[in-house]
């Protein structure tokens, strides 16, 4: 998949020959990458392992409940992060595989969290799964739950966060994500508390990144970005993750999901 | 209702038009003590990342107390404070520009997967235009292009930027530029090769 496109990027790099086309290149490059994603390979991935036999119960996971009744796919991506009855808990995407994995395969916490990040060569089972559930709700505008008492206070704790300034550096999310326009190097740093800024970046999270070939979770996005506040690692599918999730996702409501999407 | 109410002024401010619409968040005691224990619970230690780093300093705390806009008194307190825990070494605070140039480049530093024997950087590139070949410059801060050509390079002037690079809360108390001198992050001769290049007039950044 990626020997082609290196090619066609030295190719085009070799025609186009002067240091100040190389940014334009790059910027085809993503483009031609975009145009041909492999996400569709990691819903299909995604899609076998849903119906995968596994674990000491040597069960699917088709019939998890992820909000909309057992084995309902259609449309349920795009109504997380929600309380579920069953939990008693606010859980996003990734917390619900989680506990499916337990309930109906009968795999430890442990065993089913090992490895939740992938890398290039290998990505995670949570990784496909997320892509296959997600492009279930393409078209869905975003719901995630605000009707129970535990959904708003997932919130209003996410708010908090967001605003919250700690360790060595200062930073709060607010510190990089909370003013229009600004910019990490190239990267430009979207405004998550503004619903106009979050809409699209709900919409199109989990997704695949270009830059390093893999395909990541929203997990995985705000898992980094506690690395580059100097912070401690966020424990997977904490309560103070899913807070986050909430705030983000409730943030962009009502934009229709179209991922996993395509990122730099 | 306090809160709510701060909060609509600093939305006023900012329609008002001088100021960036930025949105201004006042945490209330509880809200510190709450998000203090969440953080305690839900972190894990990585690296060199550990839990101790979640304890608020004054400055932290006052920033998170009032929106990042603490009143007059207490700013010209803290920041006076943070001033006097500066140590300003003796003599020209001007180093190597060209290791200060690498400095500036780095992002390492601090993150757990920062390993021991890493050398830390200081992330300037991240924010702020430095040297006009790095075409690739973030706009967090200001562009410090011309820097020392502005500036000129009096000992008033190095002691400046040593300060602001050393501890940037010193001079705004609620600067979003960290404190990489306070914080342990770069040490006496890197920021002294940071003001290299910042007011060398062979540095790029000057030419
Ligand atoms: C030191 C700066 C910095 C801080 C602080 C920071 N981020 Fe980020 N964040 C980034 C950068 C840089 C990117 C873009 C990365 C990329 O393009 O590869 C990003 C991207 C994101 C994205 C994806 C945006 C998109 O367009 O898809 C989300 C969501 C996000 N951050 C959430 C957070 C949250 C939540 C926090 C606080 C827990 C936070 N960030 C704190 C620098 C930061
Ligand atoms: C996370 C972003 C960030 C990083 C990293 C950062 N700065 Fe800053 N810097 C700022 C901001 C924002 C300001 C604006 C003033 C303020 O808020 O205090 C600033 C202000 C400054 C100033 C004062 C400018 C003036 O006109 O007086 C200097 C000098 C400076 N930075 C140098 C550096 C150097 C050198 C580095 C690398 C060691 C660095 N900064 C890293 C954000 C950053």
């Amino acid at each position: 998949m990626r020997a082609p496109i290196l090619f066609l990027l030295l190719i085009s790099l070799a025609n186009g020959g002067f240091a100040q086309d190389v940014k334009k290149e790059i910027e085809k490059y993503q483009q031609m990458v975009a145009d041909s994603s492999p996400v569709e390979l990691f819903e299909l991935q995604g899609e076998i392992l849903w119906a995968k036999r596994q674990g000491p119960n040597n069960a699917s996971l088709e019939q998890c409940d992820l909000g909309l009744g057992a084995g309902v796919l259609k449309g349920a991506y795009a109504q997380l992060p929600r309380w579920f009855k069953d939990a008693d808990r606010v859980m996003d995407l990734e917390a619900r595989l989680l506990h499916c994995m337990g309930t109906l395969q009968g795999r430890s916490r442990e065993e089913a969290s090992k490895r939740v990040f992938g890398n290039e060569d290998q990505p995670s089972e949570m990784e496909y799964l997320s892509a296959f559930v997600a492009s279930q709700s393409r078209g869905a505008a975003m719901a995630p739950g605000q009707a129970h008492a535990k959904e708003r206070a997932a919130y209003a704790l996410g708010q908090k966060l967001f605003f919250f300034r700690a360790g060595p550096w200062d930073f709060s999310c607010a510190s990089c994500h909370g003013e229009e326009g600004k910019r990490i190097r190239m990267q430009e740093l979207p405004v998550l508390s503004s619903p106009a800024a979050a809409r699209p970046v709900v919409a199109t999270w989990p997704a695949y990144r270009v830059s390093n070939s893999q395909f990541k979770t929203m997990q995985w996005r705000i898992n980094d970005c506690f690395r580059q506040m100097r912070m401690p690692e966020p424990a997977y599918t904490s309560d103070l993750t899913i807070a986050i999730a909430t705030y983000l996702t409730v943030n962009g409501k009502g934009e229709p999901y179209r991922g996993p999407g395509t990122k730099r | 209702m306090k809160r709510a109410l701060k909060l609509g002024i600093a939305a006023l401010l900012a329609a008002c038009g001088s100021m960036p619409a930025v949105e201004h968040h006042f945490a209330s005691e509880a809200d510190l003590l709450e998000i203090q224990a969440v953080l305690k619970r839900d972190l894990r230690v990585r690296g060199s990342a550990t839990l101790a780093r979640l304890d608020a300093d004054a400055v932290q705390q006052a920033c998170n107390l009032n929106g990042n806009a603490p009143p007059e008194p207490l700013v010209k307190t803290l920041e006076a404070q943070q001033m006097a825990a500066i140590n300003f070494p003796a003599g020209s605070l001007i180093g190597d520009w060209k290791r200060g140039e690498s400095i500036a480049q780095s992002g390492r530093g601090m993150q757990w997967n920062d390993g021991p024997k890493d050398v830390a950087g200081g992330s300037c590139y991240n924010c702020h235009q430095l040297a006009p070949q790095e075409a690739s410059y973030g706009t967090l801060g200001p562009s410090l292009l011309g820097f020392g050509k502005l500036r000129g390079n009096s000992a008033e002037t190095q002691k400046y930027a040593y300060g602001r690079i050393y501890n940037s809360k010193a001079y705004n108390l609620c600067s979003q530029m960290p404190r990489l001198g306070h914080s342990g992050t770069l040490d006496e001769q890197q920021i002294k090769d940071l003001v290299a290049l910042l007011l060398d007039p062979d540095s790029p950044v000057n030419k």
